[in-house]
This record gives structure tokens, C-alpha cells and sequence, in this order.
């Protein structure tokens, strides 16, 4: 399964750092990368294969959206097909 | 790979707009479980709920989670209980109506709906007593939804139903009267109901329908308003286009989610509702968008056109959206669970008239209304009655979903809580219709139901 995982807020020094060791300790793969400021607001965007995540889904949700909150970010992945089924036809 | 703005475009829907599913409904047929010693066919029932519903809360929450998109609401829909009931000499159904509210405790989700009879042609000897329980039944459970219906274009009115329906409706208030006549939040009466509705509280599980399925009802009018904020002042064409785009987004995420429950869950899927369905949030508006359009305030000349337009567009969109649409598929404009509306009708801008007029144009009817508690039942039966009619009429479903809250008047508001919102008390007509009432009898089916 592939996943989006996406970072807005506001720029500041180790926030790949501090999002891909929590994905490399979980075994979760990064296939692709983009980063931007939109708005002022600094918003990454990662696609990842979590078919191989060494921990259930809802952890590894959780633990992200906690190292996003210590990092003063707001943190979300969410399965592929939600943006996917909404975008494409 | 989706582009960033893709992205952002729907976290900002979920997140600032309320976009959300707001109910995944499990409907459950029950046709298995008639007994004619009720206390058997209850523990049946009991069984059968529980057992195909055990996933449904944990599967719902997995999706929930894996997805990102919230879902507010899991909920079971069974077969009319009046069909499974009757094969008992059972008196009064109270004692399935608690069997459901047991169930429904089991199965952790938060509303049952089932508790219904289909009348529109006449009784049966278990609709007559599924009737005759319903005061008591929804009094004394929590969960327990329920619904008549008392016509159907092909069928015409059963007026005898609408008469009973206005005093079930008043003795309802009555029992309920310390939380506002509460119970009566959880009844509706029915032209045309549809068979696979997911939303509380006219759901129920058709006759024609497989022995279990997965129907989800999307919402997400906060979504829609925010995108008619862009084209301020553009012709009714934008508009209408713009609306027809974020319908088919706000559904292809319903597709998505049904599809998958389904999948989960091992049971076939029925139906996505195509439904802006408020709550009293605010931002999560069906009367916003209304306003948004160019009203000063919901209930002003022009916003039956407006709704008429909003509801064409919805379908539009979300029928290319989703490969099966059913339910009541429509904007619904329930006035205690819309902070839109209270406002509108706090301000004299919206009257119960008018509102009648606007259920010509969308689902579904004259929902979540509160009237004085002194008003007379026959007054109910009236209002019901010409709601009833413009379904007949008009080949669409309509209800009625009203409260007459014991001791309270005009200008007075009812807290219900939760999604029920709160419901300010509006003016009836003082002139009275016993009379018409009281003839009984069915008004014969119109002339373009000969359609054969």
C-alpha cells in the first residue's frame, strides 16, 4: 500500500531529518519527494510504500503526528486513494 | 504522482470544511427472524444483528484512520420490524424495540432504524400494533429510529394513517416531554420512502433488498459554500458548474469509502446518498450556501430557486461520481441541526410556509421542525398531510419529522444535543382542520401514477 504523507507549517531546521528517521526505522520506503512554500506555509510532500512497515498503520500515524506536533507541524498520511479516487477519473 | 495543490485542495476540505462521510449504515434483513413466540423471534433478531454488525465500528475506524477522512457515523438499518412482528401474537412490540436498542449497544454504533411500517394502502395486523408502540417504544429506548410510511404516487394517502400519525406524533411529545418531546426526533412519516436510505431517522432495511449491505451517505456542504465564495457575483452557470465539481469530489470520497467497508467487511455494497447533510457546526451549513448564493438570509424570496439549483447541481455531480446512487439523495434542509436555519428562522426570515415550498425542490421534507406542544394532533395531521401530498404528487419522496414540545411557544428554542441541534419553536396556523381530518379514508393515487 502507498501512501501520502504530507507536512504543512511554518520552516525550520530538521524536519525531513526528524519525518524520514521515523520512516526508516518503520522500514517505510520514500518513493518520491516535493517540497514548497505556499502561502508562506511550508508544505512537503511525500509518497511512501508502507507494504513493508515494520508497525501497524495507526502507529505509524501516531508516532508521525507526534514528532509533527514537537516540531510545532501538522503531520497526515493518509492512503493514496483517497486523493487518487477525488482527483483522477 | 498527485500534484501538491491536489493534495492540499483535499486536506483543506476535510480539514477547514467539514467535509466528512457521515454515516456508514449496515442494512440487515430480518425476514429470517419471525417466530411466532415473540420472545424467540427476539433473540433471533438479537443474534443476527450482532453477528453480522460485529466489524462494522472497528472497520469503520480503520478506514477512518487509514484514509484521513472522519466518519461520523455507524449505523444499522433492519427490515421493517411491523413484517418480522406480526407473526407473533405480541400485543405491543416493545419488546423488539428494545431488543434493537440492545443490539445497537452491542454493535457500538449510535442509531438503529427499523422500527417501521409500511401503510400507504392500509394496515396489517402487526402495522396497526407497530403504530400503536411507537410512543412508547422510542420513550423508553435510546437508539431505536423509526418510520411510517403512510403514501406512495402509486398508492395515494392513507388519511386513516396520517390522522393516527398526528396523535402517535403528540403522545410521543408527551412521554418525552422532560427532554423536549425528544422521542418525536426519532419518527418520521413518509411519501415514497426509499428502501435504501442510509440516514437516520427514516432508515429502514426494504423488502427488496440482499440479506445484508453497505449504503454510505457523504455530507459536506461547508466544502460547497467555500467554493461558491470564489466566484462571487458570477452568473448561475458558474455556479451551477462549481457546485457540480465539488459534488463529484465530495462523492467519489463516498464511493471510495463504501467500496472499501464493503470490501472489508465481506458484504455486498448498495448504494452511495448523495446528500448535503448540515449539522448544527458551524461552516457545515445547507442555508450558508444558500446565502452564499446572493440571500441576505435563508427563507427569502428567491431561495427556493436557489435550493432547486443546489440540488439539481449535487446530483449532477455526484451521480457521475458514484456507480450506484440511491437513498434520498438530495440537500436536506433540517431546521434544528442547521445553524443557518435556526438563525433564519430566529430572525423571522424563514416560516414553516415557506419551507414547504422549499421541500418541492430537495429532499426531503419538513425536517427537525418544533412547533408550540398545544398544538392540536389534527393540526399535525394537516401539516403531514400536505407535505405527504406534494410527494404523491410530485413522484419524490418527502417526510415529516416534527416536534410538538410540550410546554413550549413561539420564540421559545429546544436544546435536542449533539447532532440533533437545537430547535426554536415555529408558528402553525391557528385555524384549525378537524374536519378534514376527520373524514379518513384514501385519497385515490393521481392520474400520472397510470403509467403503465
Amino acid at each position: 500500500m502507498r501512501a501520502v504523507l504530507t507536512v504543512i507549517g511554518k520552516d525550520r531546521v530538521g524536519i525531513i531529518a526528524g519525518i524520514s528517521t521515523i520512516l526508516a526505522q518503520c522500514n517505510v520506503n520514500i518513493l518520491d519527494l516535493t517540497q514548497t512554500i505556499m502561502q508562506d506555509i511550508f508544505t512537503m510532500m511525500m509518497l511512501v510504500d508502507v507494504s513493508k512497515c515494520s508497525i501497524s498503520f495507526s502507529d505509524l500515524s501516531d508516532s508521525l503526528e507526534s514528532k509533527g506536533s514537537d516540531l510545532g507541524l501538522s503531520v497526515k498520511i493518509q492512503h493514496e486513494d483517497i486523493f487518487s479516487s477525488m482527483h483522477r477519473i | 504522482m498527485i500534484s501538491p495543490f491536489e493534495v492540499i485542495e483535499t486536506i483543506k476540505m476535510i480539514q477547514e470544511e467539514n467535509l466528512d462521510i457521515r454515516t456508514i449504515t449496515m442494512g440487515i434483513s430480518l425476514r429470517d427472524c419471525c417466530h411466532p413466540d415473540a420472545g424467540a423471534a427476539c433473540i433471533r433478531i438479537y443474534d443476527k444483528i450482532t453477528r453480522l454488525s460485529r466489524d462494522l465500528v472497528k472497520v469503520g475506524e480503520e478506514i477512518e484512520r487509514e484514509y484521513g477522512i472522519p466518519i461520523i457515523n455507524k449505523r444499522i438499518s433492519v427490515t421493517p420490524i411491523a413484517l418480522v412482528a406480526e407473526s407473533s401474537d405480541e400485543e405491543k412490540y416493545l419488546r423488539f424495540a428494545q431488543t434493537l436498542d440492545k443490539a445497537a449497544d452491542t454493535a457500538g454504533v449510535n442509531f438503529i432504524g427499523g422500527f417501521s411500517a409500511l401503510v400507504h394502502k392500509g394496515y396489517t395486523k402487526g402495522d396497526g400494533r407497530l403504530i400503536r408502540s411507537i410512543p412508547e417504544a422510542l420513550a423508553t429506548t435510546r437508539k431505536v429510529c423509526s418510520s411510517v410510511n403512510v403514501a406512495t404516487t402509486k398508492a395515494g394517502i392513507n388519511m386513516d394513517a396520517v390522522r393516527e400519525m398526528g396523535l402517535i406524533i403528540k403522545e410521543a411529545a408527551q412521554l418525552t416531554a422532560d427532554q423536549g418531546g425528544l422521542a418525536c426526533a426519532k419518527l418520521v412519516v413518509f411519501a415514497n420512502v426509499p428502501e435504501d436510505n442510509p440516514f437516520m431517522a427514516g432508515a429502514f432495511h426494504g423488502v427488496g433488498e440482499p440479506e445484508c449491505v453497505i449504503n454510505v451517505g457523504v455530507s459536506g456542504p461547508g466544502a460547497i459554500k467555500s467554493a461558491l465564495e470564489k466566484v462571487k457575483g458570477a452568473d448561475f452557470g458558474v455556479v451551477a458548474e462549481t457546485i457540480k465539481k465539488k459534488a463529484f469530489k465530495i462523492t467519489r470520497m463516498g464511493e471510495l469509502v463504501a467500496r472499501e467497508a464493503s470490501r472489508r467487511l465481506g458484504v455486498p455494497f448498495g448504494i452511495v446518498d448523495l446528500s448535503l447533510a448540515p449539522t448544527p457546526a458551524i461552516g457545515d451549513s445547507v442555508a450558508h450556501i444558500l446565502e452564499e448564493m446572493g440571500l441576505e438570509k435563508c427563507g427569502a424570496h428567491g431561495t427556493t430557486a436557489a435550493l432547486a439549483l443546489l440540488n439539481d447541481a449535487v446530483k449532477k455531480g455526484g451521480t457521475m461520481a458514484s456507480s450506484y446512487v440511491g437513498g434520498l439523495s438530495g440537500a436536506f434542509i433540517p431546521i434544528s441541526e442547521d445553524a443557518g436555519m435556526i438563525d433564519a428562522v430566529k430572525s423571522g426570515a424563514l416560516s414553516l410556509e415557506k419551507l414547504e415550498a422549499m421541500t418541492c425542490v430537495c429532499s426531503v421534507g419538513l425536517d427537525m421542525i418544533v412547533i408550540p406542544g398545544s398544538t392540536p394532533a389534527h393540526t399535525i395531521s394537516a401539516i403531514i398531510a400536505d407535505e405527504i401530498a406534494i410527494g404523491v404528487i410530485n413522484n419524490k419522496t418527502t417526510a415529516v419529522r416534527i416536534i410538538p414540545a410540550p410546554g413550549k411557544e413561539v420564540g421559545e428554542v429546544v436544546e435536542f444535543g449533539g447532532l440533533l441541534g437545537s430547535g426554536p419553536v415555529m408558528k402553525v396556523s391557528q385555524f384549525g382542520s378537524s374536519d378534514f381530518i376527520q373524514r379518513g379514508g384514501r385519497v385515490p393515487a393521481p392520474i400520472h401514477s397510470l403509467s403503465n
